[in-house]
């Protein structure tokens, strides 16, 4: 998961959907984002390279459509509905997250543990 | 016959010069050998003899190496020689510049020593001397290891008279010069002769420039004077000569007779102010570019007064005595324009900077950097002096050169002899690098040995100074000063009661070793007397000073104003050499040095840079900060 600025990235993902929740008038997704390129990195306790200026999930709600679709803590978006998400400020993330007129998101999501578990099954081999 | 002639010359050559031949006798010999020695066709007419000898030095060069034992020289036979060679020196100074000496052959086999006086024959300056002897004496040092059987002999000889020559100054003394000749015969340059054009180019270069003190001022004295007197001529020659006949003038000209006394006073004042103060130096050109200038627009302006005055006035016998005394004034306004020109040019322009002038002091590389206005390079190098002796630190020579242990190794090389006699000045150029490239190969620790004996004169210095000022704080803490209640107040012990001087000598005691070693360690003894310590210790206990603001006087080098009274016997002696007239207006690029005995200060001038200043404006409110942002949104 680091990356090097200007270089492309490659990360291990998963595909999660979620299907919003209609919360009174709010379709709600029940999760947090932290991070943006307008944002301070440093301050990212979940990103082991502490310059990353991703998009991050802060905080999942029990119960919620982010936790049954299998978003976890501390997981990086990379992409929502195929929009980038690695480069946007916190505003531009969070517009992207809650279109009114979408009822699903595609994320594209990375973590840590994906990783490991992707070298260790090809150390396996 | 010739061989005859030729060992009875290199017999003379060598003994006879401590004999102290009579006149006759000693001129003639005293003449071949010398010329003999010089190998050059300075003097023409003798020149069947030059030519044929060479061949002959050859023969005798073994000779002459066997004989080079350390020989002293009666002064006599050398005046003499000098005497002679005076005379010579001019018509032979025209040849000695038109040939180009002789420096050694090339060929660097192994058998051949170079000699190393012929050397410098290259070229008359006696820096270069001095460096080509120095590495000459570092070359002289790796060889001598490789070759020691060969070195041995003739090193041993020569090497006192070498050391004697390289620690010698900007040397004038051509007792040295005699020395090579007699000791090394076969050395083919004229020695002496080149020794003597050098010695009267340095005395050229040297001597100062001639002063005429007291022209400049005086003549410019009556012009002012002159100049001063003559409204009043105007005024009163109609009143003396056809007074009957003048219109009689009421109040304007009372008026205008008092604002032409004003002006009249404040003229001879400004003009004593510039113009005829005492100057604080005798500079050596009194033609001063602008004063000239001044001191012919003021002869013209009075000049043209008066014959409008003749021609007018004088003549035709004006009756229009308001007139008169319109025109004295008017004249005696343009004078004080001319004295404000004057300010402007002599004083204004000097101030205003324009170059910097970047001062180095040629023994320990003390250097300042000054800003000055437009001045000429006499005026510069006053108040170059001026600041040099409250800036620059005090020109120790002890403290100069590196320790002797460190150079003693590089001096105990080979020598080089150089025994062909034409041509090929390149050659010898070549023949030093490769010298002192195959000096450089050779492994050198020196500059090992340099840090470390540094760092232990770091160390002793630090340690002089730590016991001194300890015992600088405690004889301090004896005596105290006595308040003036205290005299009645204490009957039971009475203390002496001492003044100033009684008591810095008495604390003085304890104090002195701790002193006197660290002023031995820094190399400031002759500086610091015992008299003047006590003096200076009497002056800081007067004055309530702490042991540390006595102390600062020896522990740093002070400027050289706080010497002064030391030396001031000896004056502020100084010349200035430039290539350019003195008189002259500074500009880049520009060189002049100002010589003392033993040091010189180099000034280079460049000026300062043309400034292009811009301008922003910040508004005061646009000072906005945010903090960093960690935002966290619910989605």
């Amino acid at each position: 998961m680091s990356f090097i600025p200007g270089q492309p990235v490659s990360a291990v993902v998963q595909r999660i959907e979620i299907h919003k929740l209609w919360d009174g008038d709010n379709l709600i997704l029940g999760f947090s984002i932290g991070g943006g390129i307008d944002q301070d990195p440093s301050q990212n306790p979940f990103s082991e390279d502490k310059a990353d200026k991703g998009i991050y999930v802060t905080r999942v709600s029990k119960g919620g459509p982010a936790e049954v679709a299998g978003l976890r803590l501390g997981d990086k978006i990379m992409q929502v509905n195929g929009w980038d998400m690695t480069m946007v400020t916190h505003d531009q993330a969070r517009k992207k997250l809650t279109k009114k007129n979408e009822d699903v998101v595609r994320l594209l999501v990375t973590r840590r543990s994906l990783e490991d578990a992707v070298r260790q099954s090809m150390m396996q081999h | 016959m010739r061989g005859e002639g030729t060992s009875r010359i290199h017999f003379h050559c060598v003994f006879g010069a401590f004999e102290g031949r009579s006149a006759g006798a000693g001129l003639f010999h005293t003449l071949l050998c010398v010329q003999r020695s010089a190998h050059s066709a300075v003097w023409k007419k003798r020149s069947v003899l030059s030519s044929p000898s060479a061949s002959k030095i050859d023969s005798l060069r073994s000779k002459v190496e066997l004989l080079k034992l350390p020989l002293t020289l009666s002064s006599k036979s050398i005046s003499e020689r000098k005497t002679r060679l005076g005379g010579a020196t001019e018509r032979s100074r025209g040849g000695a510049g038109a040939h180009k000496p002789r420096p050694p052959a090339p060929d660097m086999d192994n058998e051949s020593q170079y000699s190393g006086y012929s050397y410098k024959s290259s070229h008359s300056r006696s820096s270069r001397k001095h460096r080509d002897r120095r590495d000459r004496h570092r070359s002289k040092s790796r060889d001598s290891s490789s070759r020691a059987d060969k070195s041995v002999t003739i090193q041993a000889p020569g090497e006192p008279l070498l050391d004697a020559e390289s620690t010698r100054g900007d040397d004038r003394d051509d007792n040295w010069g005699e020395t090579t000749t007699v000791v090394t015969g076969t050395s083919e340059h004229s020695v002496s002769n080149e020794d003597l054009t050098r010695a009267s180019k340095e005395l050229e270069d040297s001597s100062p420039l001639e002063c005429r003190r007291f022209a400049g001022p005086v003549l410019s004295g009556v012009l002012g004077l002159f100049a001063l007197l003559t409204p009043l001529a105007f005024l009163l020659l109609p009143q003396l000569l056809w007074r009957d006949s003048l219109e009689p003038c009421g109040t304007p000209c009372e008026g205008l007779y008092v604002s032409l006394a004003f002006k009249l006073l404040v003229l001879l004042i400004s003009s004593w102010a510039l113009f005829l103060r005492p100057p604080r130096a005798t500079l050596c050109r009194a033609f001063f570019v602008f004063r000239c200038l001044l001191m012919a627009l003021v002869f013209l302006f009075v000049a043209s007064y008066w014959l409008f005055y003749g021609v007018r006035v004088l003549e035709p016998r004006e009756r229009d005595y308001r007139g008169i005394v319109g025109y004295a004034v008017s004249l005696v306004d343009a004078l004080l324009f001319i004295q404000y020109l004057a300010l402007v040019l002599l004083e204004v322009r000097h101030l205003r900077p324009a170059f910097c002038l970047k001062v180095v002091r040629t023994t320990d590389g003390a250097s300042r950097f000054y800003s000055v206005g437009h001045l000429s390079i006499q005026r510069a190098a006053v108040w170059v002096l001026d600041h040099y002796y409250t800036d620059f630190p005090v020109y120790n020579p002890a403290l100069l050169n590196l320790p002797k242990s460190i150079l003693s190794k590089k001096m105990s090389g080979f020598k080089v002899y150089s025994l062909g006699e034409e041509n090929s000045t390149n050659n010898s150029t070549g023949q030093s690098r490769a010298m002192i490239a195959a000096a450089a190969r050779r492994r050198d620790n020196s500059h090992n040995e340099y840090y470390y004996e540094e760092a232990e004169m770091d160390r002793r210095v630090r340690k002089r100074k730590a016991r001194l000022v300890v015992a600088v704080e405690e004889a301090f803490t004896h005596i105290k000063r006595l308040q003036d209640d205290e005299a009645a107040s204490s009957p039971k012990h009475p203390r002496e009661v001492m003044d100033p001087r009684e008591a810095a000598q008495a604390i003085f005691a304890p104090m002195a070793r701790a002193m006197q070693k660290y002023l031995r360690t820094t190399r400031q003894q002759p500086y610091h007397s015992m008299e003047s310590i006590i003096a200076h210790l009497q002056f800081c206990i007067t004055h309530n000073m702490t042991p540390k603001a006595f102390l600062e006087r020896y522990l740093a080098p002070g400027p050289t104003m706080q010497y002064q009274r030391e030396n001031g016997s000896r004056g502020r002696q100084w010349t200035l050499v430039s290539e350019e007239p003195v008189t002259s207006a500074l500009r880049q690029g520009l060189v002049f040095s100002l010589r003392r005995l033993d040091f010189a200060l180099v000034v280079t001038v460049t000026p300062l840079p043309f400034l292009n200043l811009g301008e922003e404006f910040i508004d005061p409110k646009s000072h906005k900060f945010v903090m960093r942002l960690q935002s966290e949104t619910s989605v």
